[in-house]
């Protein structure tokens, strides 16, 4: 007899439509997007797979701070943005720094953040997000607040929320679901299952056989889907989507995903938990080559083009590179001048010694 | 003007607050149809509906972290966190995400929240009902405390608070909230934040307490006029940010301080004070100052309660060691 456990995850089948031969599996689902909008998504992994390599190669040469590697997860991460609107807020974790891109984030202020300077942090007017989050599952709570003021304000906008596999063990993660859906508020939250935390691996995060299955407890929509596959997360999204803005309430997505890279450009090293097979297995199922196939196969893709591509991505980087360096160094009394609105007596007091230790 | 409790002052307060600013929402546990547990809200969500006063699960970072988006979203949030000891379940929320918002965000990101929470001994509760945590939150960078002593200042500073553009932790000590009546005027006003206020003028000594501590400073300073002792008594109302000007003030006209505070005894508030003063003031000082303070045991049980709590009585004895130095 089957358990609890199995028979629930036979109710989170894995969805995909595009297979990684690049061939279309689920006709039924196929979106009606334009060839101009297929390109448009082709483009936007290729850019962000290049961002992925200058920003390692920038980390490495002591130019950028803190970097989360995100190659093999651009199909989540760009998938599921693709499928938003503009006014859409976004309440991203540390490795979601290319759909804050694609919303609107200039490049130069990503470098900014990456290297820890505050001026990273201020989203330019119209870019609906938040600063991305560093403590796992934090975002999800805020995700449940967010959308729940969308929803009383009668906007037909939603938040979404990504984190991964680690993150479905936190408690926020389930309080975060668990208000969107008492609330009915117009939230997506994404889990990027890319089967290791850090290094510990989604079998040791859960007893649950998928982690799509979580979305029962909280009696909100759930799916699994194959996060290699742009359009299959693109569907998912957009049709989470337009259940949320129809008042059905939130979604929760996992994508089945990898990071190639290691867990960050802190000395993380992936040899240490993850086998050579697993990485060829998951390369095999890469988001980009399977994509480039359906679009080679429809006539509509080239190599001139993705090289044009490359070369745009190059030339933006150095320049936001450039443009990043020309930002004032970020200084203490910048920091105490963005602690409160009014500064209280103490800070008073530490800004005038700061400006005087800074003036030196 | 009426005679009001503090819990009706508090009503009366958020009713204020509701009226003047559609952007102001309360939720927490029990705070809609019931009206909270101690009655803060109480009618509340009949006169402003569901939608500005409501309930939610019951899970305390999930109540911080809907705070903060609300909050992005152009609300004025005031959540309640139903007894102050719960809230190491969200301590996340607090401290981590919503002090900090303004600063990660290079200051384009108001979270104008104020944490209603019931605290504070002497009313016999079950474990982590009680305890005086208001230092954790002292400590933390971008946060306000703000402490009322009575029914009048609970009123004017949770209406500076509600409109702060920080968040603000507000809370409110249990014993206080039926004790004893005000006159509070029926119409709006304010309270500075970050003002202490001298309750008591005084030549001898001076004693610094917030919270339920003022009352018993109060008192020991009545006692001590008996001996012909003159002691100025200053509530400060908000613990951060302190009101050091003041507190100095007082201090370098009288010479002798006793700082009084409910909570154990390390790292607390009145350390902080006690610092302040000797590093500004230590050339005016006949003697040292002094603390009243709880010991450093977890919060008593019920039973011990009325021993472990400081009291008019320890305030009295350590003005005298300190006037007698």
């Amino acid at each position: 007899m089957k358990r609890t456990n199995e028979k629930i995850a036979e109710q989170f089948p894995t969805f995909q439509i595009l297979n990684e031969e690049g061939k279309i599996v689920n006709e039924e689902k196929m979106p009606n997007l334009s060839d101009d909008e297929l390109k448009d998504l082709m483009t936007r992994m290729v850019y962000t797979r290049i961002l992925d390599q200058r920003s390692i190669a920038l980390n490495r040469q002591g130019r950028l701070g803190f970097y989360a590697p995100t190659a093999g997860q651009e199909a989540s991460q760009l998938g599921s943005h693709f499928a938003l609107e503009k006014d859409d807020y976004i309440l991203p974790g540390y490795r979601d720094v290319p759909q804050l891109i694609w919303h609107g984030l200039p490049l130069y202020k990503a470098f900014l953040w990456s290297r820890g300077h505050f001026v990273g942090g201020q989203m330019p007017e119209g870019v609906h997000a938040m600063v991305p989050q560093i403590i796992i599952g934090a975002q999800f709570v805020q995700a449940a607040g967010v959308a729940l003021g969308m929803k009383k304000r009668g906007e037909n906008r939603v938040a979404i929320t990504y984190t991964g596999d680690g993150g479905t063990s936190q408690g926020d993660f389930y309080e975060g679901m668990n208000f969107a859906g008492a609330f009915d508020a117009p939230a997506i939250f994404i889990a990027q299952n890319n089967r290791f935390a850090i290094s510990t691996p989604v079998e040791k995060q859960t007893k649950a056989v998928t982690l799509a299955q979580k979305a029962v407890a909280a009696g909100i929509e759930g799916i699994q889907v194959d996060g290699m596959d742009v359009l299959a997360v693109y569907v998912a999204t957009k049709e989470a989507r337009e259940r949320a803005v129809n008042g059905e309430g939130p979604t929760f997505i996992e994508t089945l995903t990898y990071r190639y890279g290691p867990h960050t450009m802190a000395g993380d090293d992936p040899t240490r938990y993850r086998t050579k097979d697993l990485d060829e297995e998951w390369e095999k199922k890469d988001p980009l080559v399977r994509f480039r196939k359906f679009l080679e196969d429809k006539g509509i893709w080239s190599e001139e083009e993705e090289n044009e591509v490359i070369e745009r991505a190059k030339e933006e980087i150095k320049a936001a590179i450039k443009e990043a360096d020309g930002v004032p160094k970020q200084k203490v009394t910048d920091l105490i001048g963005n602690m409160y609105e009014t500064l209280p007596q103490n800070l008073q007091e530490q800004m005038e010694e700061y400006k005087a230790k800074e003036s030196k | 003007m009426a005679q009001m409790t503090m819990i009706q002052a508090i009503t009366d307060a958020l009713r204020v607050e509701l009226k003047n600013d559609e952007n102001v929402v309360l939720f927490g546990e029990d705070v809609g149809k019931n009206g909270g547990v101690f009655r803060a809200t109480e009618g509340l969500q009949d006169e402003f509906g569901e939608d500005r006063v409501f309930d939610t699960p019951l899970a305390e970072s999930g109540i911080g972290g809907l705070a903060i988006g609300l909050a992005t979203q152009g609300f004025r949030p005031v959540p309640e966190i139903q007894f102050f000891g719960f809230v190491y379940e969200v301590m996340d929320s607090i401290s981590g995400q919503m002090a900090r918002m303004r600063y990660r965000s290079g200051n384009t990101v108001n979270m104008p929240i104020t944490l209603r929470s019931p605290f504070g001994g002497g009313v016999h509760t079950p474990e982590m009902h009680a305890d005086s945590l208001e230092g954790l939150m002292a400590q933390q960078p971008g946060l306000k405390v703000v402490i009322p002593s009575n029914p009048y200042d609970a009123k004017g500073l949770l209406i500076s608070a509600i409109r702060d553009n920080d968040p603000v932790i507000y809370l409110e000590h249990m014993k206080l909230y039926r004790s004893f009546r005000d006159e509070v005027p029926e119409e709006e006003y304010t309270i500075e934040l970050g003002k202490a206020n001298v309750k008591r003028e005084g030549a001898d000594i001076t004693f610094i307490a917030y919270g339920a501590m003022v009352q018993a400073s109060l008192k020991a300073a009545e006692e001590l006029e008996k001996d012909g002792v003159s002691a100025e008594v200053i509530d400060l109302r908000t613990i951060a940010p302190l009101d050091v000007e003041t507190i100095v003030e007082s201090v370098k006209k009288t010479g002798r301080c006793v700082v009084v505070q409910e909570a154990q005894r390390v790292a607390g508030i009145a350390s902080q004070i006690v610092a302040e003063i000797q590093e500004r003031a230590i050339l005016h000082l006949e003697a040292p100052v002094l603390r009243v303070t709880a010991p450093d045991t977890i919060f008593s049980f019920p039973q011990a309660e009325d021993v472990w709590l400081p009291n008019h009585k320890d305030i009295v004895k350590k003005a005298n060691e300190a006037l007698n130095y």
